[in-house]
């Protein structure tokens, strides 16, 4: 593959696609329907690319850090640099986003009829800046696709909503950036200490992982980082713009929004906010992992009480992220790598469920949940479907969710018990909140007269929940496939972060345990336990 | 190469020259004859254009007070594009709003000169005229429509505060004279360092009153108050060559006066600067949230991007000190072009200049809503824009020179900005159109101007390096 900027054509082919769809005359709608398959042809093509990437991409634990390497100067004066590559994180991430993106486009076939043009084009500038987002490897190039990002999102939200989307889009939009510019100024500060230090500016992560910041700036800099991408994620206190812009966005949206923009701000904390300030990052640590167990019980319980299946679901994101957010703060090889398979798991089951609540709005014209009851009856198909990625959702095993949460959970219980406790109840309780949603919906007798002829999925509907279904269920029994290629990533992360901050990993767990585990040892010996 | 006196003045006679045939031919003009007396114009600035590329990297000087460095070039150079692209705007415009193009014209040019002539000067005395020159040209443009009452109180009120500023400015250079014995620049700059007079009250008396002149004339916080009114009553090309020409040389003298012969005196001015540099990006955009009025909106965005160009003066250090060059760039062609859309949009008998008119103009004018989007959003500073990388460039100058807390609140305000910039998004993508008369199409030269605008708006966001490097060699000739 050398020679082939590959990494650029990903990020290159939706753009162009975009642009050439942009200057399509369909002011009456008349080529709709050419618009959406070159729409859902132009975003195969980087799946496809995608996929050529995996198999490409040497997973062993010799091979070079960052593969698929691209660096052009760009602003000389300030050695910013077009920057890309990837690692095993930002593979799978890549592979979600073009996995995601044509799923989402074919949602819209159902859900999108006005503008069906300038939707379309909106989609592909999105996909085009979340795949930036993931390979950029300059803190200059990643904040130019994260902040562009904002912009297709905001007219997605806006144009294509629900009734409240003005409200919502803007409520996104100025959260999102109020965050995003103080991390601008540490990413600046971190360049101009790294001027400081060598002599030269650099926004080049890979040097500044090299980089000793001072810890007061340490602190104020992860800050700044850890608010933009906690905003993201989104972690609590920091939620409340989600409800309002997933309940609002359309359909496509949603999936998107769930599926690969929650994603951003949790593999921001991998990739710059915790290798870039290790210590203030271990001193934040358990902060965030405590906001982080709120979100989830929070999240969770707030979910039960929704009357709306959609802004269930987006509660659930909450919770689901919390865990995400938990995994990274426990910083090792198992909590981490939970973090990210969790990641994935939530974008394949959230996306999914989206989906799925996005067909029935399209049916009824209504999310209630009491509007619904029933429905296995009338759609078996699409209750089956469901079934697979709720169960996914809750975490059982066999399904995505459960290596995720397991992981997590396991690296957090060697981090620190504590959190695994409150963050448990976070399994409970989802399991409660999806199946009680789903026992309502689903079951029982066909209430509501307007539910007796629902139609049962499309073709097209099948496209859009067989991939889904099939990846959950994929990425449940053959977790290896996906952990594997991140693997030395994450173990170089972890290790980058204790050789700067020695961290007795198992510190945690010993604490509680191998006291009482010695005496009773002890017991044994003198045969006082007798 | 031996230069003669004239060299240095060179652009600034073209573009003269250009105004006076514009006069000429409008006093021989029969009653409704004809004349292209916009391409007069072009042809002027694309003169003064060429010689400014021409004398750079020169350095040359006239009559020892007219200098052609690097910086007063690339403003110059500034100043011809925002003047070319005005005049394409105009010749779409003036005629339907009945405004005689001879006087037009040649208005606007004499006004490019003062620009020129203040950026180019090395002696406040001449700076002074120079600003005279501009000042009053722009008085005239503001009211030249003299049948609506709004443009003559305009006018009216920009005359005669600016005639208040002006005197202080004048008061000022009479205190420089006094305690250095000169006005000219670099003489007076070696006389207050030699003589480390930085604590002379009389010098300290000259600073602030320069402040408040140079101060009123780029609308900064508190002496802005004539800013928003101008901007309404003038006809909208009008205000876009204000709110980018005039400023863009106030910015410019402003930087040349304070950064070399005030430069020792740093420590007494930055905590001023530093105040109203805050005061006007937060003034700016709070008040501009409430607008309902797009000309008044984009007035108060003015106000605050008047207040970044402060904070770029403020942390000019050897790495941000370009970054006044490049803000004034990105945001003359960003301004210029959202005021040209908003005159293209007028009518005869409506200016079409509220927000509301702006409902449902992406189905109607496609093309048009996606231009002022991409203006918006350089405003506003998202990437991939010219008005991205300007303020990252600025705010960067401010972190490094360990203005923080300026660079923390320049960005929030710049976030509230936001917030009113997407409500004209907001109006054009998702409103729907009600009763009004639909505005009229653009074709032709101003919709090429317009796409010019854009396609630089992009190309400073997408590939500033180049422009960034011209702006470091043409910064470095001043300090």
């Amino acid at each position: 593959m050398t020679g082939v900027p590959i990494l650029t054509l990903l990020v290159a082919l939706p753009l162009v696609a975009g642009a050439l769809l942009a200057a399509l005359n369909n002011r009456d709608g008349s080529k709709d329907g050419l618009v959406r398959w070159a729409a859902l042809g132009a975003s195969l093509v980087p799946f496809v690319l995608s996929l050529a990437l995996w198999a490409a991409f040497d997973a062993s634990a010799e091979a070079a850090p960052f593969q698929f390497l691209e660096r052009h100067a760009w602003i000389p004066t300030f050695g910013i640099e077009y920057s890309l590559g990837i690692d095993g994180i930002s593979l799978m991430l890549v592979v979600l986003t073009t996995f995601l993106t044509p799923i989402a486009l074919l949602t819209s076939w159902e859900s999108i009829h006005e503008r069906v043009k300038e939707f379309s084009v909106f989609m592909l500038l999105l996909e085009a800046a979340m795949i930036g987002v993931f390979v950029s490897l300059d803190l200059f190039l990643f904040y130019v696709f994260w902040d562009f990002m904002l912009i297709p999102m905001y007219f997605l939200i806006g144009i294509w909503g629900y009734d409240q989307r003005l409200y919502a889009s803007i409520k996104f939009m100025l959260y999102t950036m109020a965050g995003s510019v103080l991390m601008l100024i540490a990413i600046i500060g971190t360049a101009w200490l790294h001027q400081q230090a060598t002599g030269a500016y650099s926004f080049d992560v890979l040097r500044l992982y090299e980089l000793r910041i001072p810890e007061h700036l340490q602190y104020w800099f992860f800050l700044a980082f850890a608010v933009a991408f906690a905003i993201k994620v989104p972690l609590f206190p920091f939620h409340t713009w989600l409800p309002d812009a997933h309940v609002q966005a359309p359909t496509p949206g949603s999936v998107i929004l769930a599926g690969v923009l929650l994603k951003m701000g949790s593999y921001g904390l991998v990739r710059f906010a915790f290798p870039l300030f290790p210590e203030a990052a271990l001193a934040f640590a358990p902060l965030l992992a405590t906001l982080s167990v709120i979100a989830i019980v929070y999240g969770a319980l707030v979910a039960m009480v929704q009357p709306d299946m959609k802004k269930l679901v987006a509660y659930s994101s909450v919770s689901h992220m919390g865990f995400v957010v938990l995994g990274i703060a426990a910083m090792n090889t198992q909590g981490l790598q939970g973090s990210v398979y969790q990641m994935l798991a939530h974008g394949v089951s959230t996306g999914g469920l989206f989906a799925i609540v996005g067909m029935l709005s399209d049916r009824r014209h209504t999310r209630l949940i009491s509007e619904f009851g029933g429905l296995k009856a009338v759609m078996p198909r699409l209750t089956a479907a469901f079934l697979i990625i709720t169960l996914a959702s809750v975490g059982l095993p066999g399904t995505n969710g459960f290596i995720g949460e397991f992981l997590i959970l396991l690296g957090a219980f060697r981090w620190d018990p504590k959190f695994v406790v409150v963050a448990g109840l976070g399994v409970i309780l989802s399991a409660v909140y999806m199946l009680w949603m789903f026992q309502r919906v689903y079951y029982g007798e066909v209430t509501n007269a307007e539910n007796r002829h629902l139609p049962d999925l499309s073709l097209r509907e099948w496209a859009v929940v067989g991939p889904l279904c099939a990846m959950a269920i994929v990425m449940g029994v053959a977790p290896n496939l996906f952990l594997a290629p991140m693997e030395p990533a994450v173990t170089r992360i972890v290790q980058r972060m204790e050789a700067r901050v020695p961290m007795n990993v198992d510190s945690g767990w010993r604490r509680w345990f191998s006291h009482d585990a010695a005496a009773a040892t002890a017991r044994v010996g003198t045969g006082e336990g007798q | 190469m031996t230069s003669s006196d004239f060299d240095a003045v060179v652009p600034v006679i073209c573009v003269a020259l250009a105004g006076l045939f514009a006069m000429l031919a409008e006093a021989f003009r029969a009653r409704g004859e004809k004349m292209p007396i916009g391409g007069l114009a072009l042809i002027g600035l694309v003169g003064a254009g060429v010689a400014s590329v021409l004398l750079w990297n020169r350095t040359a000087t006239s009559f020892g007070v007219v200098t052609a460095d690097n910086f007063s070039l690339f403003i110059n150079l500034v100043l011809v594009a925002v003047g070319i692209l005005t005049v394409v705007f105009s010749a779409a415009t003036i005629e339907r709003d009945g405004i005689p193009a001879g006087e037009y014209y040649a208005l606007m040019l004499f006004a490019i000169v003062g620009m020129m002539l203040m950026v180019q000067s090395s002696d406040l005395l001449l700076m002074f005229l120079a600003l005279e020159t501009m000042s009053i040209a722009v008085y005239v443009l503001t009211g030249i429509r003299r049948d609506q009452a709004n443009a003559t109180e305009a006018a009216f009120k920009y005359f005669l505060l600016g005639a208040f500023a002006s005197a202080f400015f004048l008061y000022g250079i009479a205190f420089i004279y006094g305690v250095t014995g000169t006005t000219h620049l670099e003489r007076a700059g070696a006389a207050i360092a030699a003589q480390s007079m930085t604590d002379n009250p009389m010098l300290l008396i000259a600073v602030g009153l320069l402040i408040v002149g140079f101060a009123f004339k780029v609308a900064a916080v508190p002496f802005h108050m004539w800013s928003p009114d101008a901007y309404e009553g003038a006809p909208a090309v009008v205000t876009g060559f204000m709110s980018t020409g005039v400023k863009a040389a106030a910015v410019a003298a402003f930087a040349r006066v304070f950064l070399s012969a005030l430069g020792p005196l740093v420590d007494d001015w930055t905590p001023v600067l530093w105040v109203i540099a805050v005061l006007t990006m937060v003034v700016g955009t709070v008040v501009g949230v409430s607008q309902t009025s797009i000309k008044r909106m984009l007035a108060y965005s003015s106000i605050a991007h008047a207040g970044y160009l402060l904070v770029a003066i403020i942390a000019a250090n050897d790495v941000g000190k370009a970054s006044l060059l490049f803000y004034l760039a990105s945001y003359a062609v960003t301004n210029v072009g959202a005021f040209g859309i908003i005159a293209l949009l007028g009518s005869k008998e409506h200016a079409n200049d509220e927000l509301r008119d702006y409902a449902g103009l992406a189905h109607t004018h496609p093309g048009l809503a996606a231009l002022m989007t991409i203006f918006l959003l350089s405003l506003g500073g998202f990437p991939p824009t010219a008005g991205f990388i300007a303020k990252w460039y600025a705010f960067s100058a401010a972190v490094t020179e360990g203005y923080y807390w300026l660079a923390v609140i320049g960005f929030l305000s710049s976030v509230v900005s936001v917030y009113f910039y997407l409500r004209i998004v907001v109006m054009m993508y998702m409103t729907e159109r009600d009763a009004r008369p639909v505005p009229p199409p653009v074709r032709g030269l101003a919709m090429a101007g317009l796409v010019v605008s854009v396609l630089a708006v992009l190309y400073l966001g997408v590939l500033p390096a180049q422009v960034i490097s011209w702006a470091e060699q043409s910064i470095a000739t001043i300090f």
